[in-house]
């Protein structure tokens, strides 16, 4: 046993002051989404009471948040298991042959990734009115897929690297081929890397903002972080309402981050301790 | 290149598609119509009829957005401070945090908890989490501080506002990345420097920083590209308008809704893309780098 020092107890009164007001804003929220309207206008927000689960239920149907849900779900799933199909790919072929153009490659795929959203909207936009593809999931998996197959195949591939040449030369006498390499070697020998992506990848496409808000016109398609706006009125605003359909907004992503919290916090590292 | 040479024709077209058709998305998706942002820059086009209605005007555009475009340099001035502001204060802080949990004090996993929890919100989600903190007659602010001030409206303040909000999220990822670089350094470096009788402070900025010199770079370009693509949190609280312009913003601003305006807009993307591109290429360097190791 360490005795007492001044400087440890200073550090942890320093980290929950600071802990505790990060949450703030969350507890806050978490709070009032639990309180009645009614009890908040009378009493003010600085009270303690009037708690109920109405604004959940309320939240849900002003807001229709089943059928968003889905919507979500339509775009986030194949979005996500497209980016790491297409990825995987790519990172296989540049980790495991060397040509010249090896580098130039990945600098597109990455530098990509880079390029703002915004500086695209207009051709993008034209383009998906002409073949049909603006207002659908379809344009919307496609442009988010092509957006984080950069970040992806980095990572990826600097994983790649990492497995022994000599593995898939034994592969090669015992005579596979290169999908039979790719798919009993490689893929799963990263799965690590693809836990963690996943995981990150779920919750950055369905919290993907800007593009579900300019290439959608069609309210009923809009996933769930776009619609929340239907609950923010447009002279007043309930807010114990608007509480309640932040949380249940964020609680697809709360769970994921808590139940993969490990894969998720070793995958926003993963390609920075690389770079 | 041993391998190469025994690829069969099978081998050799499957490595083609499995390359080939990861780089048509991004071409066809990202890095053509960055070319023809470019090129639509020196048009002018309302966005009827087919690419033969299009007048060619070269420069005009960008003379117009420079001098007749009253949002324009606010956007510009705006998204600097931004930088300035993510650099400033939640930048150091996140990593001043790392420094503080990477110390394996009891409890800190809780701590890191508490910090990154914002970074997995989206900062639309954000700019609706904070508004009940932010709103006049309801807000958690002014009830505590006894004011009167609308934190999102009022177009002196709604910057600061917006960009409080966005550094809570900005101070965990800053953090989480730090923690992980952390973790890397070899331990002896720091032993070494503690035998030398190097404070602890000393030992960090002339031992350690230098060694997290990748990591330094990685923060850069994100914290960059975040205040370049700015957009969400500012989209949901007045669509980046009254104070709150930023480039992103303007650029959905001319082509959603009735008058769409391609040629100007393409311009306004454009020059998003030449800043960016310095950014780009300071990454580039910094990853290709780490493949020649």
């Amino acid at each position: 046993m360490k005795p007492l020092r001044w400087p440890r107890v200073v550090l942890h009164v320093f980290l929950t002051v600071m802990a505790v007001g990060w949450l703030v804003p969350l507890l806050w929220g978490l709070f009032n989404s639990l309180r009645d309207y009614d009890y908040t206008g009378t009493h003010g927000y600085f009270s303690f009471g009037g708690f109920t689960f109405q604004n959940y239920v309320d939240a849900w149907q002003r807001a229709e948040f089943g059928e968003k849900f889905l919507n979500s779900l339509y775009i986030t799933v194949p979005a996500v298991v497209l980016t790491l199909f297409l990825s995987s790919c790519a990172a296989f072929v540049l980790a495991r042959f060397s040509f010249k153009l090896n580098l130039t490659l990945l600098g597109v795929f990455v530098a990509a990734n880079l390029l703002p959203p915004q500086a695209l909207l207009i051709p993008i936009y034209r383009a998906f009115r002409e073949v049909d593809l603006l207002n659908s999931y379809t344009g919307l998996v496609l442009i988010n897929t092509a957006f984080q197959l950069g970040f992806c195949t980095l990572v990826l591939s600097n994983y790649m690297k990492t497995i022994p040449h000599e593995l898939y030369e034994s592969a090669e006498v015992d005579g596979a081929g290169v999908s039979r390499q790719f798919f009993t070697l490689t893929l799963p020998l990263v799965r690590p890397a693809l836990a963690a992506l996943t995981t990150l990848q779920v919750t950055w496409i369905y919290n993907e903002f800007f593009w579900a808000t300019v290439l959608l016109s069609d309210g009923d398609k809009f996933p769930i972080t776009s619609s929340l706006n239907n609950l923010r009125g447009e002279f007043f605003t309930d807010y114990n309402l608007l509480s309640a359909g932040s949380i249940i907004v964020a609680l697809p992503t709360l769970l994921v981050f808590f139940i993969l919290q490990r894969q998720f916090v070793s995958g926003l590292t993963l390609g920075s301790t690389k770079g | 290149m041993p391998a190469r040479r025994r690829l069969t024709l099978r081998d050799r077209i499957v490595v083609t598609l499995m390359i080939g058709v990861p780089l048509i998305f991004v071409i066809l998706l990202v890095w053509l119509p960055a070319l023809s942002s470019v090129a639509l820059s020196f048009s002018r086009w309302e966005g009827f009829g087919g690419i033969g209605s299009i007048d060619w005007i070269g420069f005009e555009n960008y003379k117009n957005i420079a001098t007749i475009y009253p949002p324009f340099w606010p956007a510009i001035w705006h998204n600097l401070i931004w930088v300035g502001f993510l650099f400033l204060i939640p930048t150091p802080l996140g990593m001043f945090l790392a420094v503080l949990l990477d110390k394996e004090i009891r409890g800190s996993r809780l701590y890191q908890t508490a910090f990154y929890l914002p970074v997995i919100l989206s900062l639309a989600l954000t700019g609706f989490i904070w508004q009940l903190i932010y709103s006049r007659d309801q807000g958690l602010l002014n009830a505590l501080l006894g004011t009167q001030i609308d934190w999102y409206g009022d177009p002196n303040v709604n910057l600061w506002s917006v960009l409080v909000a966005t550094a809570w999220k900005h101070t965990g990822y800053i953090m989480l990345i730090y923690l992980a670089g952390l973790k890397a350094v070899d331990p002896g470096l720091r032993e070494a420097a503690r035998v030398d009788g190097a404070s602890e402070p000393r030992t960090f900025f002339s031992i350690v920083f230098p060694v997290l010199r990748p990591i330094n770079l990685i923060v850069l370009v994100i914290t960059i590209i975040e205040s370049l693509r700015a957009f969400d949190i500012v989209w949901i609280v007045n669509k980046g308008r009254n104070g709150l312009e930023v480039i992103a913003a303007l650029v959905a601003q001319n082509i959603i809704g009735e008058a769409s305006r391609i040629g100007f807009g393409s311009a306004l993307a454009t020059i998003m893309l030449l800043i960016s591109s310095v950014y780009v290429v300071v990454h580039l360097r910094a990853t290709t780098r780490g493949d020649d190791r």
